[in-house]
């Protein structure tokens, strides 16, 4: 249970980070929190031989609100930081109420928003926000940078769009209608563990009381954040009554997802949870945005 | 080998170390403050929480040479004296909050900033607080009765 050696580094500019990623490409990991790559550290499950610290590297935490009043999150952002910004709150609270659920306070005080997003781990919150909200992933190199659409960044297990040499440094949730209401919920057999099966989503609706836009999106049921595109379609341009969310949701936990059995959930039960999940975030997310247009 | 320079309960200590020495390591075996406990190793139990600046953070996911120039508290920082317990100390002793006191350092670094920023905490809020400290042996019911006697007294000092 201890690493194995490696060389440390610890840049204080982003500059400085680019170019040391660049210099020792395949043989470097970039530290973020450290909440995911230090056990797999630990556990020899990954054996870098040079380690670049990003902590120093100041410039990558922040929050800041766009003119079109969406958010920019640098990468370094403390999950905790992130979980207590009123501007979180205000501008993106579906991003708000799910940093609770990211594994326990101790975790989230060093965890960061841009380490859980590269991680990609099938069971992480972040990135089916990210995919659910239409977020947009800054990836620079020292030769420049790149903009990439949630829904291409997350390719598949631990995988994602980023290559030996480059670094995400910013996430950006783009703003969505007035009239939007959200939720997610998850299922985990422990408070603050792994999630069996979760689920966002986001219904914006027209001043018909109609739904003019949806969005489902479901947590650890595939390699990526899975989301139920025909589902959140069947929605659209309808008034969502219990008989539509359920056919919708039968569309998204019998044909949309890729659950796969292991010790803790069968797949039955898992499509089983995503039915339930969706159907109990959509009517969730409905309520709100009905709030919303019913107080103006 | 690289140099660290760390305050540890409001002491200084400088040491030669390899980079991959995690905190929780440095902490027991080069500063020889044990009190700090060592579990899973993975982030799993919480028995090696400490305060870093302030914050409660799991040393065995740190590595010792990124806190150089930070402030830690650990469990041995909490009693003011040999003679006298910190008051949530206290109120574990009263409420009988641990068995085998093996999960508790940590427990107590988790509680000691939860309780600044949350001094009248209900029931669900002291369980979700508590939610990354495993405790084989209490079943949690009397660190929740420990914890509500330790803010029960805070607030009625500052009152």
């Amino acid at each position: 249970m201890k690493p194995a050696p490696f060389s440390y580094f610890a840049p204080e500019s982003l500059n400085a980070a680019l170019e040391l990623a660049a210099e020792h490409g395949y043989d470097a990991k970039l530290l973020a929190g450290g909440q995911s790559l230090v056990p797999a550290m630990n556990f020899r499950l990954v054996q870098p031989t040079v380690l670049i610290d990003l902590n120093q590297v100041d410039e990558l935490a922040y929050v800041r609100e766009t003119e079109q009043r969406g958010l920019r999150i640098g990468a370094m952002t403390r999950q905790r930081s992130v979980e207590c910004d009123p501007l979180v709150a205000e501008v993106c609270p579906l991003l708000a109420e799910v940093m609770p659920h990211i594994a326990h306070p101790q975790i989230r005080n060093r965890g960061t928003i841009g380490g859980s997003l590269v991680h990609s781990d099938p069971a992480a919150e972040l990135p089916v926000v990210a995919v659910a909200l239409d977020a947009t992933l800054t990836v620079r190199s020292n030769s420049g940078q790149r903009r990439v659409p949630a829904l291409d960044f997350f390719q598949s297990l631990f995988t994602v769009d980023v290559a030996a040499g480059e670094m995400l440094v910013e996430v950006e949730f783009p703003p969505w209608s007035a009239r939007t209401g959200y939720a997610f919920q998850e299922v985990a057999r422990r408070h603050g563990d792994y999630a069996l099966v979760g689920a966002a989503a986001l219904v914006t609706l027209g001043e018909d009381g109609l739904c003019e836009r949806a969005r489902l999106v479901f947590l650890n049921v595939g390699d990526v954040p899975m989301e139920a595109r025909h589902a959140a379609g069947m929605l659209r341009g309808q008034r969502l009554t219990e008989e539509l969310i359920e056919e919708a949701l039968n569309v998204a936990a019998e044909e949309e997802i890729d659950p796969v059995a292991d010790i803790h959930a069968t797949v039955a039960y898992q499509r089983h949870l995503a039915r339930v999940l969706g159907r109990r975030c959509l009517q969730e997310a409905e309520a709100r945005a009905q709030q919303i247009v019913e107080g103006r | 080998m690289q140099s660290v320079t760390v305050t540890v309960n409001g002491q200084q200590y400088q040491r030669q170390i390899e980079p991959r020495l995690l905190l929780s390591d440095f902490i027991r075996h080069e500063l020889r403050l044990t009190g700090t406990h060592v579990g899973c190793e993975h982030g799993v139990c919480g028995a090696c929480t400490i305060l870093l600046d302030g914050n409660a953070v799991r040393s065995c996911l740190l590595f010792a040479v990124q806190v150089e120039g930070c402030e830690i508290t650990t469990v041995e920082g909490l009693a003011p004296d040999p003679e006298v317990l910190h008051p949530l100390q206290q109120a574990f002793w009263e409420a009988h909050g641990l068995q085998c006191g093996f999960c508790t350092a940590g427990i107590l670094m988790t509680l000691i900033p939860f309780l600044e920023e949350n001094p009248n905490p209900d029931e669900p809020q002291i369980r979700a607080a508590i939610s990354g400290n495993l405790c084989r042996c209490t079943g949690y019911q009397h660190i929740v009765d420990a914890v509500k006697i330790a803010a029960e007294k805070t607030r009625a000092e500052h009152a």
